[in-house]
């Protein structure tokens, strides 16, 4: 455990992405088997351990240390593990030697939500501040160490001078502590078997097109549906289907797991019926209809009903055994097209290639983009392969523009883990009315980036000298300085008193030259909801 | 518990927290105003505490010299030692008594009818080679610092922090160590600090260090052999130590350093996300502030009948007086920066 803790440490303080790399690859290639499976498995949140939570942690500092102490001592330090560790009490008598990451990892495994109480501080006992923190966040899960799973799969590739793209695939079949991918990349064992298995590939990706203008001959446009992109996996009889970041959501969404019945792994677009995106016929509802069914256990045949769910097909990489991936584009498209009779129609259909004549008439299309409700355009190298991660030059995502609106900085909250200590998250607010005749503000968002760093220090001195109330974390302004807000949609909501809420707001702007009484109105937000 | 015996009913009304310092009122004198006023009494050379303008400044010589060094002027010093007392209008007689802060700090304890005030500007009860130590003086009330009051704050031995500095410099000979240290007293500090570890190879200043460092050695402070980044070369910086302001850690001026491991000497550093919203790759917590068990630890041995809490964590310490039983309140004073410890 004190490897893996100095190297928790070591990455804490440490910028730079190859020092990040080879500090990994020293510690993977260095430290024996199960320990370093398991540490990679902290790294890329792969463990899980029900009995301990973040509360769990509270609760157990609630017994040891006076509660305001511990409450004002979390809010300077801005993260629960990292409180708990310097707060922890030194134990008083000898104590048994720091145990491993495995020892570690099987005590933390067999506790329940009561045992928890009295084992695991037997461990932090065992440890030093150091050893505490990195256990704290090793068994809360979520390390937020600035390390990705991907820069972690890039450190693993490094130690044992294996092709990162192999650790990917490899990857997602196998449990921690991924015995037979170590066995594999250090001792020269055969791969571990995929097998049957309904696997994730990892997705290729887009960068923003940003300034870049593209030869329409070369690049294939079509729509960026705003719905969530996934993965669907048909293999050994069984359905899966992954998000973004490889969760495994087929729990939410059970038409669609039982609506690919053949061996085949599809990349597109999730989606709920309605006319909200690309009009009536054959069209989506907005985010928001598809919100209501993310994230649940359990579907209730309501939900089914109310909020049908299809997926819009991009690509397809593997068909019956075929592996696609390194054709270009426009022969997997032809493939795709030419699957489309074997899947149901309710629950599939293809994401139209858009016509234009050259990149100009595309920008012309783009920029009505708005009413249709879609959120941008991709364009695709029509002789690419299709290749995991975001690959320059390949894919580019054109977003439309964003939403603009002033609002007031109404509240502020500090941050936390970097930026603790500092206000960093505002709630805005928009006039319900004439300021002049006495509006009042309504809260109508919340953001928490779009600003430099500069910017930061700026406004928490600013939030600092215009508090006129205080509650815990969060400060209420004086309510003078003005954001401008962009947001890519605007929805209505029964949750916010606004009656509305907005999609993807950040900070564009501090207008610290406009009045407040100029920020715009609420009318001026509700008029742009399309639901 | 025994308290002083002169404690309740007083009211202390002559000395007043006013949001701009301590105002002695019989006296019309305070202690480390933030503006300029006829007469003050200044606790130690911080820019925060000492600042310029007044019409008659009392302070122990080093503090004087200090401010003399930063506002060019000796106009209205009045020096005065450590043990000394000295008499001010209204009879309230004034003092000085070593803090253990920096060079020349000094707590001032205040009498006036039959009353003591012990006013600790900031403090530490640690060694350090630079100044002489914080001494236990009884009074009735304690106006004491919290700047590190927090029960998270714990900083370390000393030694065991100069160590992870000359091990960093062993491990990397083709790189220099920058460490950003407050220009009064913690460079100096960290400097005697190395020399005590036996670390006699030439230590480098940032030019912003260099007349603070001279004036230490002419109240008596051995820093061995200083030089100056900017007289020297890239290649003759490497394998050394190099002394900057924090102000000047990731400033276009380190450029002209050898692949520098950033350091920083503060008894923040003890949270990590401090250290990194600063990019310091070598946190090093060396404090001239009072911890949270040295402040708790002194509150018990001078053993006031009430502590009032000054700049900093105060609602911590606050609480920690309420659980011990000891009478205490929150002074509510402005200008007090503690970011750069």
């Amino acid at each position: 455990m004190e490897e893996f803790a100095a190297l928790v440490d070591a990455l804490v303080y440490t910028r730079s992405r190859n020092e990040k790399l080879r500090l990994i690859a020293e510690y993977l290639r260095t430290t024996p088997d199960p320990d370093r499976g398991w540490a990679l498995a902290a790294m890329t949140d792969g463990l899980s351990f029900p009995a301990v939570k973040a509360s769990t942690i509270r609760n157990l500092m609630m017994e040891r240390v006076d509660p305001v102490l511990w409450v004002l001592s979390r809010d300077f330090v801005g993260d629960t593990a990292e409180t708990a560790s310097l707060l922890w009490p030194e134990p008083q008598a000898d104590v048994t030697p720091p145990p491993s990451v495995t020892e570690a990892v099987d005590a933390l495994a067999s506790m329940t939500r009561v045992s928890v109480m009295a084992e695991l501080p037997k461990l932090l006992d065992r440890l030093d501040a150091t050893g505490r923190y990195a256990l704290i966040k090793l068994s809360t899960g979520g390390m937020r160490i600035g390390v990705s799973a991907r820069l972690a799969k890039t450190a693993f590739a490094q130690a044992f001078g294996v092709a990162v793209e192999d650790v990917e695939e490899y990857w997602h079949g196998l449990q921690p502590p991924y015995a037979p991918l170590f066995a594999w990349a250090a001792d020269g064992a055969p791969p571990p078997d995929s097998g049957d298995v309904p696997l994730f590939r990892p997705f290729m990706l887009a960068h923003p097109l940003d300034d870049v203008v593209v030869d329409l001959e070369d690049y294939v446009a079509e729509w960026k549906w705003d719905g969530i992109r996934v993965q669907l996996v048909h293999a050994g009889g069984e359905t899966r289907l992954y998000s973004r970041t490889g969760d495994d959501i087929s729990g939410s969404f059970p038409e669609m797991a039982e609506a690919l019945t053949f061996p085949a792994v599809l990349d597109g677009e999730l989606l709920v019926r309605g006319s909200h995106q690309g009009g009536a016929a054959g069209g989506a509802a907005s985010f928001n209809a598809l919100q209501q069914r993310l994230g649940r256990k359990t579907v209730s045949a309501r939900m089914l009903s109310e909020y049908p769910a299809f997926v819009r097909l991009y690509d397809v990489l593997i068909i019956e055994g075929e592996d696609l991936r390194e054709l270009p584009w426009h022969a997997r498209r032809a493939r795709l097209e030419a699957l489309m009779p074997r899947l149901p129609s309710e629950r599939f259909d293809i994401s139209a290639v858009v016509e234009a004549r050259h990149f100009e008439h595309l920008a012309e299309i783009r920029s009505g983009a708005r009413d249709e409700a879609i959120e941008g355009l991709m364009l695709k190298r029509r002789d690419s392969p299709y290749v995991a991660g975001r690959r320059t030059g390949l894919w580019y995502k054109w977003k439309r523009d964003p939403l603009l609106v002033d609002c007031v900085l109404m509240y502020a909250q500090r941050g936390n883990g970097k930026r603790s200590s500092f206000y960093s998250d505002y709630t805005f607010g928009c006039w319900d009315g004439d300021p002049d005749t006495g509006a009042e503000l309504l809260p109508v968002g919340k953001a928490y980036f779009g600003f430099t760093d500069e910017e930061l220090k700026q406004i928490d001195r600013y939030v600092r000298n215009h508090t006129v109330n205080r509650f815990g974390p969060v400060r209420e302004t004086d309510r003078s300085l003005v954001f401008e807000v962009a947001f890519d949609s605007v929805h209505a909501s029964k949750r916010h008193k606004s009656g509305l809420a907005m999609r993807f707001p950040r900070i564009s702007r501090i207008r610290w030259d406009k009045p407040a009484e100029e920020a715009d109105r609420v009318d001026a937000l509700r008029a742009l909801i399309r639901d | 518990m025994a308290r002083h015996s002169s404690a309740m009913p007083a009211d202390f009304s002559w000395i007043r927290a006013e949001p701009h310092g301590i105002h002695l009122a019989p006296a019309d004198c305070w202690i480390d105003p933030a503006r300029p006023v006829g007469r003050a009494l200044v606790t130690h050379g911080h820019g925060d505490h000492a600042r310029g303008g007044h019409g008659e400044t009392i302070a122990t010589p080093a503090t004087l010299a200090i401010m003399e060094l930063r506002y060019q002027t000796r106009e209205g010093a009045a020096p005065v030692e450590y043990g000394q007392t000295i008499r001010l209008p209204g009879g309230v007689a004034a003092t000085f008594i070593p803090a253990g802060h920096v060079l020349g700090s000094a707590q001032i304890l205040l009498e006036h009818a039959g009353e003591r005030v012990i006013v600790t500007g900031d403090y530490k009860r640690r060694a350090d080679p630079t100044c002489p130590p914080f001494e236990v003086t009884p009074c009735d009330v304690f106006i004491t610092e919290a700047t590190f009051g927090l029960p998270v704050f714990c900083h370390p031995p000393v030694a065991q922090e100069v160590a992870k500095l000359t091990k960093a410099l062993s491990d990397h000979p083709d790189r220099c160590v920058l460490v950003g240290a407050y220009a009064l007293g913690k460079a100096q500090r960290l400097i005697a600090e190395l020399r005590a570890a036996g670390h006699h190879a030439p230590i480098y200043l940032h030019g912003a260090m260099e007349r603070m460092c001279r004036l230490y050695e002419d109240f008596g402070v051995g820093l061995g052999e200083l030089r100056l980044v900017a007289d020297h070369s890239k290649d003759d910086l490497r394998s050394t130590i190099v002394v900057c302001p924090p102000g000047a850690l990731n400033d276009r001026w380190s450029r002209r350093l050898p692949d520098p491991i950033t350091a920083m000497a503060s008894g923040w550093m003890r949270v990590r996300q401090r250290a990194r919203q600063r990019n310091v790759e070598l946190p090093l917590v060396i404090s001239d502030h009072a911890d949270w068990g040295e402040l708790t630890r002194t509150i018990e041995e001078v053993n006031p009948a009430e502590t009032w809490i000054t700049h900093g964590r105060e609602e911590a310490l606050l609480r920690w007086c309420q659980l011990h039983q000891r009478r205490a309140r929150a002074l509510a004073l402005v200008g007090y920066e503690d970011e750069d410890d």
